[in-house]
């Protein structure tokens, strides 16, 4: 089931895993610093989050120009947990509200802030929230048949809605500053080295598990259909399969997947703010996986890694140059490498060997 | 006969007065600075019940605290610039008295107050009828029964047919107030007061309502009902005005879009900025225009529009020839490189004229409002909305009556054919998005003079306009004109129960619950060109 590209990054992840802990809490003079640990983590949920769309975009041919919405709401949830967990040591020490609510006035917590003081519900809710946005929005969706670019303009639609709901203060998730000033997360100090790697690592973790996951859903004979319907959706209807259930699943499967990006994403930044919502943040999922290679999976999480790597440089750097080699690099992208950099790199490979390129279908 | 005669005895009374007010005109002014505050607002009032030019220049003066009392006891006004002093009685000269010399005729606020309603009475017969109508507005807002007559008297002089409805309703109001005024001038007042049926006559009214005569109480509540009724309908004309303008910047920002999308099938991300090009473009034009010939600012839209939709249609039909071309029948690929595209762009205006907000201003025909009824509609807005179906209409010539429209469109229908025919389907291609660019230009003049011209302004309007021609039906441009009426018009009718942002999200629920219903939009293209 694994083969081997999956390989080499599996275990390019394991001696990540392995390295970075080492370096950064073992060894003295501390070779690789607590700042880079987080990053890596931020990458690695990042990753996650490309593979999920891949999953859909490349293996189903539903472009979601939302996915940053799955990804915050995933978020959000642990955000709530996390700003549970600060109890009274909050600047207004209140230990029954947070203290956003408590700057609007608010004096009890509403109803779908019950019960995230306890992990596992906020765990739970990980899931269960992206998933069930992505249930009901794509049950009316493929039901009537809403395909193309139809649906990534309203995939588009939904997460901008979502976005001017999340600004809204009296939605009670903070307004436009969101949920920070995080303290701990089970007990222990977010600040401490300890805590971001062991969050890094789980991270890392989440990344192997979502790849061997969608390998094994895209391997199964439900993958098999899901290929169908990208090439010829009309046919594999004709055929007897119910496309639109096809859809559903790996759409809300998707969505859960980038749910438990956005949380693992959330303590290692400190912050989940409405902007996490904005069209431009899903648009950019879209180009890690094109650059990658979509339909490759291991393609979508290293294109992740390298375009935010290239972010971070280059923002620093140059940030006027950030923009125009993001654009440049969607253009690129499109015109030149269809198949991104890993289908790019593995077809003239099997070209030197002489044996015939994998043949890329005609969405 | 009998209005005759009416005249006549006004007029006449109207002389006896004037004379009666030379008379005391002298002595009033020299009362001026004497006895109590009280006493003073008394002579105030007075003096604005003469009519008197010259006792508009004393009371403008008392007002700022310009009026003086010489050592002699002769009130002047003193320039408070060179200190020159005139006699306030005839404005003769009085020299250049020392400062110390002189004291100060000092108010209170009733003193301030009557001095406000005497000014406003004497404004009544200023030569410029805007003054006279804000000054009667005043008066209608004072209601003040002391006024009835000097309302009479300027009633009486009025030419403008405005300014005298205004004044008759001051007048009505004021007699609603006097407590010696008869039932049936009453009744009249009200009815005069109800016919006019906005806020300030329901104030004039509110108190008659409880009044303990019934009849006048019972004609005063059947006016507020009037009133409420009438209030009903200019909030509900002034929504639909509210919508009709913000369909008309939604059309204008989609309906270039409608050809990109709609005509061609290419999904054009950078649309958005290729309105903000357009907005730069009007930018640039009035930054020359400021330096160079400040008298052609009044043209200054004018002279941007053709520009920008030259600017805006070039760098459209470079994407289309540099990008979009390879990329036909790979829409979701389009989607990508253009919005590469549109990122490369915002980042370019970003480093040539900085992040933030450029100012454009209004020429003068665009700037200001004026009055329909009870609502209020801003000059630009309603130029916007006439250029919106000027661009429409020139659109809808373009495609339906010329060669190149029908080129267009035999393209989009069947590309094969087409070419078979002997069109050059590459060139058709190239101006077809140069021509839904251009639009973008446009577009982008008309929204550089209602909103912010700033390197997001196109941000701000692609997700919106996607939803119109959506909404509309791709290929139909007159859907696009329908989606764009009724989001608008939706959205501004939502805004009061829901709120701005509540508004919004709701209009764009109900478009994604839309599509499921009629996933092809309002006006769906039927037939074989649905599967293309």
């Amino acid at each position: 089931m694994i083969d081997r590209r999956m390989g080499i990054f599996l275990a390019g992840l394991f001696v990540l895993a392995v390295v970075v802990p080492v370096g950064n809490l073992a060894l003295a003079g501390q070779p690789v610093p607590t700042y880079l640990v987080a990053l890596i983590g931020k990458y690695l949920c990042y990753a996650l989050l490309a593979v999920a769309l891949d999953l859909v975009w490349g293996y189903c041919g539903i472009l979601s120009l939302g996915h940053g919405a799955f990804f915050a709401l995933g978020g959000y949830a642990m955000g709530m947990y996390l700003m549970r967990e600060i109890g009274d040591r909050g600047v207004y020490a209140n230990p029954s509200v947070p203290d956003f609510m408590v700057f609007i006035g608010w004096k009890e917590l509403p109803w779908y802030w019950w019960g995230f003081d306890h992990f596992a519900l906020a765990a739970a809710m990980v899931v269960i929230a992206p998933g069930l946005l992505a249930f009901v929005f794509g049950w009316f969706a493929f039901r009537s048949r809403v395909t193309g670019v139809y649906l990534s303009i309203i995939t588009q639609a939904m997460t901008y809605a979502l976005m001017l709901a999340f600004f809204r203060n009296d939605m009670g998730f903070g307004g436009n500053n969101g949920l920070t000033d995080f303290k701990d997360i089970l007990g222990f100090d977010l600040a401490q080295p300890a805590t971001k790697v062991g969050l890094m690592v789980l991270s890392a973790l989440a990344l192997a598990g979502g790849l061997v996951l969608a390998r094994w859903v895209t391997g199964s004979r439900l993958g098999k259909v899901l290929v169908c319907v990208r090439d010829a959706e009309s046919r594999t209807r004709f055929l007897g399969y119910r496309v639109e259930h096809y859809k559903l699943f790996i759409f809300t499967l998707s969505a859960m997947m980038a749910g438990v990006a956005g949380a693992l994403y959330v303590p290692q930044v400190g912050i989940i703010n409405p902007s996490e919502f904005s069209p431009a943040n899903s648009i950019e999922i879209v180009i890690w996986v094109a650059l990658g290679g979509r339909g490759t999976l291991v393609g979508a999480a290293l294109g992740a890694i390298v375009v935010a790597a290239a972010k971070t440089v280059l923002t620093g750097a140059l940030p006027e140059a950030w923009l125009y080699a993001l654009g440049a690099l969607f253009i690129l992208v499109t015109l030149v490498l269809p198949t991104g950099v890993v289908g790019a790199l593995e077809d003239t490979l099997s070209r030197l060997r002489g044996t015939p390129p994998r043949k890329e279908a005609k969405a | 006969m009998t209005s005759l005669l009416r005249a006549l005895a006004l007029l006449l009374a109207l002389g006896c007065a004037g004379a009666a007010a030379a008379q005391d005109f002298a002595g009033l002014i020299a009362a001026l600075p004497g006895g109590s505050y009280a006493d003073r607002a008394k002579v105030v009032k007075d003096l604005g019940l003469t009519g008197d030019p010259r006792a508009l220049v004393v009371l403008r003066a008392l007002e700022a605290d310009d009026l003086k009392v010489l050592a002699d006891g002769t009130p002047v006004i003193v320039n408070d610039k060179t200190g020159a002093a005139v006699a306030a009685v005839d404005g003769s000269d009085r020299g250049t008295p020392a400062a110390d010399s002189l004291d100060r005729v000092k108010v209170n606020n009733a003193v301030r107050r009557a001095l406000r309603s005497a000014i406003g009475m004497l404004t009544l017969r200023d030569p410029d009828p805007a003054r006279r109508l804000a000054a009667a507005r005043d008066a209608l807002k004072a209601a003040d029964p002391d006024q009835i007559e000097a309302l009479d008297a300027a009633l009486a002089a009025e030419t403008d047919a405005g300014v005298a409805a205004t004044l008759a309703e001051a007048r009505a109001a004021a007699v609603l107030k006097s407590p010696d005024a008869a039932g049936p001038d009453q009744l009249a007042a009200i009815a005069t007061l109800a016919a006019r049926g906005d806020d300030a006559a329901r104030a004039a009214l509110t108190p008659v309502a409880a009044s303990a005569k019934p009849d006048l109480a019972k004609a005063a509540q059947a006016a507020l009902a009037r009133i409420d009724e009438a209030q009903r309908f200019w909030g509900l004309a002034q929504n639909l005005w509210y919508g009709l303008s913000l369909g008309s910047v939604l059309m204008l920002a989609a309906v270039g879009l409608a050809i990109t999308f709609g005509v061609m099938g290419v999904i054009n991300m950078a649309h958005g900025e290729l309105v903000m090009l357009g907005a730069y473009t009007t930018f640039v034009v009035q930054q020359v225009i400021r330096a160079e010939a400040p008298g052609l600012f009044g043209w200054s839209l004018v002279i941007a529009a053709p520009l920008a939709f030259v600017v805006a249609g070039a760098v459209g039909v470079v994407i289309e020839r540099g990008i979009v071309r390879h990329l036909y029948g790979r829409p979701l690929e389009t989607l990508l490189a253009t919005w590469g595209v549109s990122l490369m762009l915002q980042q370019a205006v970003r480093s040539a004229f900085g992040p933030d907000n450029r100012d454009v201003g209004n020429p003068g025909w665009m700037s200001g409002a004026f009055h329909l009824g009870q609502m209020q509609i801003t000059w630009n807005r309603l130029w916007i909305l006439v250029f919106a179906f000027a661009v429409f209409a020139v659109l809808l010539m373009v495609l339906k009556r010329t060669p190149i429209g029908l080129q267009m469109r035999a393209v989009t229908q069947n590309r094969a054919m087409a070419a078979n025919m002997g069109i050059r389907t590459g060139r058709v291609d190239a101006l077809t998005f140069g021509l839904g660019s251009g639009i973008a230009g446009l577009a982008g003049v008309a929204l550089s003079q209602i909103d912010n011209v700033s390197p997001n302004l196109g941000q701000n309007y692609i997700v919106d306009s996607f939803m119109v021609v959506v909404f509309g039906g791709a290929g139909n441009i007159w859907g696009t004109m329908a989606g764009a009426f009724t989001l608008g018009i939706a959205n501004k009718f939502l805004e009061p129960f829901a709120g701005a942002v509540l508004g919004k999200i709701l209009i764009l629920v109900g478009i994604i619950l839309f599509i499921q219903k009629r996933p092809r939009g309002l006006f769906a293209v039927k037939g074989r060109a649905v599967e293309a």
